[in-house]
């Protein structure tokens, strides 16, 4: 390869990723990179928060944290000392709509992290006493929860922007939720969600396409629950009804984080493009965006003050995020206020959407920059059907977005009246 | 992958490490300066951090918005990071765009205006920075900590610096402080990525050779005395969680302790990464002090940090307390756990399974470019390159009777630091 005569064919597209569908349901995403020795494993099962029982929140992400406690093959520190003495990691981690896990190995350790993986999914033995263990770690982590002004305006705001919905609920629970989770119910949790049936696997890295297939057919290809149950599909929401504020007063922190948002389109929704450019111009671009721009560099507030629009397939939140002191609490909010009636009165300017454009384009191959980075794009071109090309087309579907469009899909889904503003840290004066 | 290394020192000093590699559209451009928290005293702190902020505010050439929307068009990814030893700025970018970032840093060597509005309005954001900061109560012991651990060297100052200092420092100072430190014998430029070396040389050459230098003394500090009697450190603050951080005195990172140092921090705490983008880690959960601490239940957490540092620094082992333990008794467990390394030998295939660890962790990074340039500058900020190439070599040679000599030499519970955080209100200092 000569320098510099690179372009967007040469980044992951139908030419190099491997897609293969196995018999019980597990499709396997392939892309190799020989510039080192390591292998990056990366997927989720359909196995989310969303099917926690009220009385019983943090059971997936419980369940996630125990599948490796021990197997019936490996006790903890047998299991343990099999992934580390590789120099190799393994972990699982839920979210709502599902559970996500991470590998990573060099390449000549593949096949044994992922007869590890096999062995931890399918024969879990979620031993009493690690369990225990386990517990009282989750719940000492609820503490520091408790006491950390970010998370905690976190959870307010997802609690206020999603009443009624399932995404109101904390994946990690809350302290009596977790207490009352046996070791009976992480099994029970097993059984019934962890199945081979919608789980993605990408593995991108130091491993030929075909071999890779062989490895998978080999282990998580033989996997088969026929209990695994069909989870709850996530339903829709409506807009904040009025200005729902709240804060969470924690004594003797020195910084107060601030949410303000609203609810935005999901990943699928045809205004998502729209959506995600006009973000980029919000508070994103260079430093931190128009938001970075009043809050940090002219009023010189807060060391971050940035907005977000993390589109999943469910209803998604478009959130404005800052840290400040707390006597500049109330006039941070003006002026994201303001920054938020600007973005709805008049389109983007040309320079603005000409730079945003400009950036979003020439970031992507950035972000393929490490194996993990093309594992995550992988698992996104599966989860929302993008399509093995999607990579290729981005920069048009990015150029067909106008000022019109962006101002279009902010006016119909901001609203002065109609906003969540979360808050946590000393106690308001 | 193609690790050619090619160096080459300008006539003002300027050092210059390229490595091409051709196999993304992608450079990143890094250059160091040998400027950092090591170089400040009581009354100054946090001003080199300061002075990087301030870097991103302008020149005549490229005013602060010019700048930072050049970049980002691009599509590039740039930013800056301060510590003890070094400050560093980085741009990685689409390879055609080298250029710009080539002509930026030799601008904002010299040309940056610290208009003083700008100052002003940073102020508050490097202070706003420290008390995110400060809302973590790891933050706040291990602060405690340092400033017990090391009596006068300045590593005992967070790199951020003390509050009372970012309200007090000048413009002028700030000004000053930049003018002395940023200047080509000064400095490093590091570069990774598909380009061509031998024209980006003649560039580099081109864009720098014109600016003068006036070397700065090598800073000779002296080591600290040994602390004379264990020390304790009680912070209070909110919260419902007790932590624990223990440190002891640690070489720096040319010294021969230092690979047995690493060997034994694996062996204790699980393998650590060296790497900043694009790697992954290596659980701990089958390390010394897990087994002894985590699965009886004492602690719910551990992990020590070892850094690589110019001159002698700190070895620091942090816990999260069981709720239904006391610190006292984690001390105890712990303490077991250090004589056990200082009375026997570690097995053998012990050293060899952390040196396979770090083999491993070596070889994540090693598939990004950004931390190709980054291990080029880093290396050479506290030691210089051969380190970084012969690091797994270095610790594939620590004996077993070296890690017990280095557990008896650097973990004497007489000359430590145990700080602890205790929910409450204020602090207090022992001793």
């Amino acid at each position: 390869m000569t320098p510099q005569n690179l372009s967007y064919q040469s980044l992951p597209g139908p030419a190099d990723i491997s897609r293969t569908a196995f018999s019980n349901g597990i499709t396997l995403l392939t892309r190799s990179n020989f510039n080192s020795q390591s292998v990056t494993i990366k997927g989720y099962l359909q196995a989310g928060s969303i099917s926690d029982p009220a009385d019983k929140l943090g059971l997936a992400a419980l369940s996630a944290d125990a599948l490796t406690t021990g197997t019936r093959q490996h006790d903890f520190k047998a299991l343990h000392n099999r992934i580390e003495s590789l120099g190799a990691s393994l972990s699982f981690s839920s979210g709502v709509l599902s559970t996500g896990f991470s590998g990573l190995s060099l390449a000549e350790d593949l096949a044994t992290l992922l007869d590890l993986m096999l062995e931890v999914l399918v024969e879990p033995s979620f031993p009493e006493k690690q369990f225990k263990r386990l517990k009282a770690q989750f719940l000492a982590m609820l503490s520091i929860r408790a006491e950390d002004p970010a998370d905690m305006a976190a959870l307010t705001f997802d609690r206020l922007l999603y009443q009624g919905h399932p995404y109101e609920n904390p994946e990690d629970g809350y302290t009596h939720t977790v207490q009352s989770i046996s070791r009976q119910d992480i099994a029970a949790f097993h059984q019934q969600y962890y199945g081979p049936r919608g789980m993605v696997v990408a593995i991108v890295g130091a491993v030929e396409p075909d071999q890779a297939i062989d490895l998978v057919a080999n282990s998580l290809g033989q996997w088969q629950n026929p209990h695994q149950l069909v989870q709850l599909q996530v339903p829709d929401h409506t807009m904040p009804q009025g200005i729902l504020r709240e804060h969470v007063p924690i004594e003797g922190k020195s910084q107060t984080d601030l949410i303000v948002g609203t609810l935005g389109p999901n990943r699928l929704s045809p205004d998502y493009f729209a959506c995600m450019v006009g973000n980029n111009i919000l508070g994103q671009f260079g430093m931190m965006g128009r938001i970075g721009e009043s809050l940090r560099e002219k009023a010189g507030l807060a060391y971050y003050a940035q907005s977000e629009y993390g589109a999943g397939l469910g209803p998604s939140s478009w959130e404005i995020t800052a840290g400040v002191n707390p006597d500049n609490l109330e006039r941070a909010i003006d002026l994201i206020s303001k920054e938020i009636s600007d973005f709805l009165r008049e389109p983007v300017s040309a320079d603005e959407l000409a730079d945003t454009k400009s950036y979003l384009v020439g970031h992507l191959p950035l972000t393929l920059e490490s194996n993990l980075g093309v594992a995550i794009t992988l698992l996104n071109l599966e989860r929302f059907q993008l399509g093995l090309d999607y990579l290729q087309h981005f920069p048009r579907l990015v150029e067909a977005i106008s000022a019109s469009d962006i101002l279009a899909a902010a006016q119909k889904y901001w609203h002065l009246d109609q906003l969540v503003v979360a808050s946590a840290g000393s106690s308001l004066t | 992958m193609n690790d050619q290394l090619i160096t080459y020192e300008l006539e003002n000093g300027l050092r210059v490490y390229l490595k091409e590699i051709h196999t993304a559209p992608i450079i990143s451009h890094w250059i160091w300066y040998h400027v950092g928290s090591r170089n400040e005293q009581p009354g100054n702190t946090g001003i080199s951090h300061w002075v990087e902020h301030l870097q991103f505010k302008g020149t005549e050439k490229f005013p602060s918005n010019k700048l930072d929307r050049l970049i980002s068009r691009l599509g590039g990814h740039w930013n800056a990071f301060t510590h003890m030893d070094w400050t560093t700025y980085f741009e990685t970018l689409p390879a055609k765009d080298l250029d710009i970032a080539l002509e930026l840093e030799a601008d904002r060597m010299v040309n940056s205006q610290y208009d003083p509005d700008e100052v002003e309005l940073e102020r508050t954001v490097v202070i706003s920075e420290r008390e995110g900061a400060e809302n973590s109560p790891m933050f706040m012991l291990g602060e405690a900590v340092h400033l017990a651990a090391l009596p006068s060297h300045p590593y005992r100052y967070e790199v951020g610096g003390l509050k009372e200092d970012l309200y007090r420092i000048s413009r002028d100072e700030l000004f000053d402080h930049y003018r002395h430190y940023y200047q080509p014998a000064n400095a490093n430029i590091c570069i990774s990525g598909d380009f061509n070396a031998e024209e980006v040389l003649k560039k580099i050459q081109a864009y720098y050779e014109h600016i003068p230098s006036k070397p700065n003394m090598p800073l000779i500090l002296p080591n600290e005395p040994e602390l004379e009697n264990e020390q304790q450190v009680v912070v209070r603050g909110p919260g419902e969680t007790t932590y624990l951080e223990v440190a002891y005195r640690a070489p720096e990172a040319c010294s021969k302790d230092f690979f047995g140092f690493t060997i034994l921090n694996s062996l204790m705490s699980g393998p650590a990464s060296l790497n900043m983008f694009g790697s992954g880690g290596v659980s701990n959960k089958t390390s010394r002090l897990y087994q002894a601490l985590v699965e009886e239940e004492l602690a719910v957490a551990v992990r020590g940090h070892l850094s690589a540092t110019i001159d002698p620094y700190l070895y620091t082992i942090n816990f999260i307390i069981h709720p239904m333990h006391k610190p006292e008794e984690v001390i105890r467990a712990y303490d077991d756990q250090i004589q056990a390394l200082q009375d026997h030998l570690v097995p053998a295939d012990e050293i060899a399974r952390a040196v396979k660890q770090a083999k491993a962790l070596f070889a994540y990074g090693s598939e990004n470019i950004t931390n190709q340039a980054f291990w080029m500058g880093y290396a050479n900020a506290f030691a210089n390159y051969d380190w970084y190439t012969h690091y797994v070599d270095s610790l594939s040679e620590v004996t077993p009777t070296e890690v017990q000599r280095i557990a008896q030499k650097y973990l004497n519970p007489n000359f430590r630091v145990v700080g602890t955080y205790l929910p409450g209100s204020s602090q207090e200092a022992l001793n």
